[in-house]
């Protein structure tokens, strides 16, 4: 038996409402209604979500049903960001300030077809928050890499696993967007739901172009158990394949400290689409991780903690 | 009042008329200066919406859609690569059945690179369910631009108009407008209210994942809309004239066509030059007729059919083509008539720019009453004006 004392300290900080139903149709150990849920437990009901082609939009049900308690348009793969500013400019006009229009699309709609759109909308000082789930290839046509499939990673067109020898990551979408001009950015990760919470409360009361890089675990296309999505999700934290930080006024802070990193073998080896490195590959996206990691941190640290 | 202005700035004033909401704009020839005057207009504030600068004509039709799902009028103009770059979302507005009215300069579609006017760009674009109006000249412009968002508000119509005006021939030549005053513009076309916005208070999907098992009923809900917009079109028409005075002919113009010996459809400026070709031709005893193709999509076949009634021939022109085939203004007016009806003909000609002039017409209204007398046709396809070593031209 818990004592009192123990049960305060593990006292709900994450809201009761819920904006997701039952009926959804994801792969079981999703990330992406995770990661909905809490984007939308955090925002509240007055919020309006655009979706592109992905999971995104065969996750809420087939017509007539739907899964979602908030206001959904659905549109073409490479406008999600347009589409926002479309609503938000809409809104505007009717004097509508209180509500958040969110853009929520994957990695595939964003860093590669997306991206167009996005640089324009952040440019335009678009008052949006755009949220990308990563699921880091494109899933929803059944595992094809994307701009955003990690060094090493199998997927359907990358069958010896991507850009191993070229030592290439991920595009750094964050940084990208940062440069572009947003005014708060950040990673979030499924694994971690109060820091989820807490960024996406901070980001809903910034005004102006707002983008967040969630971290969504795909059994399905990660080759892995589904039931180790959370712990895979928390592994990639903790070996600094995924660090969560946020940029905001011009300076970066982790928001998830992590004193000391595990090596990153010890996530790629639960999942099977890494299954095919050889030790010297693994040293390599080692090398990578270590290289984006410590400029993560000088950049942490010029800005000032 | 009475002004003069280009094809360009009567759109982007009917805009302004029509108290659109938000305006997604990006640059191409010939339409630019349509974005330019709504720029200069909101920012004078003479013009009360939002105008934003996007990065390409995909993103201007998103804009205009996700700005309608939230309840604004939207607008937006192009031309050619514009219009092509667009084709995705313009099938996207159609099937979230957006309201959305975007003039087109029509123009080229490369390559080689060539800035001027044709039909090919709008021609292409004829399938996706966009309602298409061919204007002759600045003023019919403007007007349509109004009585297009009457149509396209319309409950039963909900779907997106194109209004083509012809690339530098009309949008960049100046004629005389009449601007009708913002009171009597606000009595014919009420505030856009949707029935279904975006609404936090009544959460729903707009656009979401639809099975095989109806699909088609959605695909029909649109035929349908297409065919109630006949209707809402002749109508709408009918209401603009009673408020300022002016129509256009409703789906098709008739004009000298009573019994002649040929009639030539024609759409866009090029109507106006026919026209006064036909008013020669009839002085001098040649019984020749035109009818202006005014609205392409819906197609007015029952209109093209009443042709077969005033003549024993009719020629179509095509400002555009369909390589391995004729035109397609002509292929549908083939395929509007029945065994028995007239003999067809189709002419291609004016593309890139080049002008069709008196010239042109008197020769292809000679070669129809050639057809006329003969009673029977020599060739169902002929490109017209080419540098072929004939010395026709």
């Amino acid at each position: 038996m818990e004592s009192p004392t123990s049960i305060k300290r593990y006292k709900l900080t994450i809201p009761h409402e819920e904006y997701i139903y039952p009926g959804h149709s994801t792969c079981p150990g999703c990330g992406e209604p995770l990661a909905l849920r809490y984007l939308l437990k955090a925002l509240g009901p007055n919020t309006v979500l655009n979706v592109p082609a992905g999971c995104g939009a065969v996750m809420p049900g087939v017509w007539p049903r739907y899964a979602i308690k908030v206001p959904f348009v659905d549109h073409a793969f490479e406008c999600t960001a347009a589409v926002s500013s479309g609503i938000k400019a809409a809104l505007e006009k009717k004097g509508r300030d209180d509500i958040t229009v969110v853009g929520w699309a994957g990695d595939g709609g964003t860093v590669d077809i997306g991206l167009q759109a996005l640089s324009g909308a952040v440019d335009r000082n678009t008052d949006i928050l755009y949220v990308m789930y990563d699921n880091e290839a494109y899933m929803n046509t059944g595992i094809q890499c994307s701009g955003s499939t990690p060094c090493g990673a199998w997927t359907t067109t990358t069958p010896g696993g991507r850009n191993v020898k070229q030592r290439q990551g991920k595009k750094r979408i964050l940084e990208m967007m940062i440069a572009n001009g947003i005014v708060f950015g950040a990673t979030v990760s499924v694994a971690y739901p109060d820091d989820f919470i807490r960024t996406i409360r901070k980001a809903k009361d910034i005004k102006g172009p707002r983008f967040i890089h969630a971290y969504t675990p795909c059994p399905s296309g990660w080759r892995m158990d589904p039931r180790k999505a959370i712990e895979v999700s928390r592994l990639a934290v903790r070996t600094g394949a995924f660090p969560l930080y946020e940029y905001h006024n011009g300076k970066y802070k982790f928001t998830k400290e992590i004193k000391k990193r595990k090596p990153v073998e010890e996530y790629l080896r639960l999942q099977g689409r890494f299954r095919h490195l050889t030790p010297a590959d693994v040293a390599e996206v080692q090398a990578l991780v270590d290289r984006e990691y410590k400029e993560l941190v000088a950049k942490v640290g010029a800005g000032g903690r | 009042m009475i002004d003069m202005m280009n094809a360009n700035h009567a759109a982007a004033i009917a805009a302004k008329l029509a108290r659109v909401d938000v305006t997604a704009v990006y640059p191409i020839t010939p339409q630019t200066s349509i974005s330019e005057k709504l720029a200069e207009m909101v920012q004078k504030g003479e013009m009360d919406a939002k105008f934003l600068t996007v990065e390409s004509e995909h993103s201007a039709m998103s804009v205009l859609i996700g700005a309608s799902y939230a309840g604004a009028r939207t607008f937006t103009a192009t031309s050619s690569h514009g219009l092509a770059l667009m084709h995705e979302m313009l099938m996207w507005a159609v099937g979230a059945r957006r309201p959305i009215v975007m003039p087109v300069a029509a123009r080229t579609i490369g390559a080689p690179w060539n800035i001027w006017g044709e039909h090919q760009d709008v021609i292409t674009e004829r399938d996706t369910g966009w309602l298409q109006i061919f204007c002759e000249n600045n003023q019919e412009v403007l007007d349509t631009v109004l009585m297009a968002y009457r149509v396209a508000e319309d409950p039963e119509v909900m779907l997106p108009i194109m209004v083509v005006e012809d690339g530098f021939i009309m949008s960049h030549t100046v004629d005389i407008v009449d601007v009708p005053e913002q009171d009597r513009v606000d009595r014919y076309l009420p505030p856009f209210r949707p029935k279904y916005p975006i609404d936090v208070n009544n959460p729903m999907r707009h656009g979401g994942l639809v099975m095989p098992d109806w699909w088609t009923e959605f695909r029909y809900l649109i035929h349908l809309s297409q065919e109630a917009a006949r209707t809402k079109l002749v109508e709408a028409e009918k209401a603009f004239e009673e408020e300022f005075g002016r129509s256009y002919g409703g789906l098709m113009e008739y004009y000298q066509c009573e019994d002649a010996d040929a009639i030539l459809v024609i759409a866009g400026s090029a109507a106006g030059t026919a026209k006064e070709v036909a008013d020669r031709f009839r002085s001098e005893g040649k019984k020749v007729g035109v009818a202006k193709l005014r609205v392409f999509r819906p197609f007015p076949a029952k209109e093209v059919r009443r042709l077969s009634e005033m003549t024993s021939t009719i020629g179509v022109f095509d400002r555009s083509y369909t390589f391995g085939d004729g035109g397609a203004m002509f292929n549908e007016v083939r395929s509007a008539l029945q065994p028995g009806d007239s003999m067809v003909k189709n002419y291609v000609g004016g593309l890139g720019g080049r002008d069709v002039t008196v010239k042109y017409i008197e020769w292809i209204f000679e070669d129809l009453l050639k057809i006329s007398a003969a009673g029977k046709v020599d060739r169902v396809v002929e490109w017209v004006g080419l540098k072929d070593g004939t010395g026709r031209w």
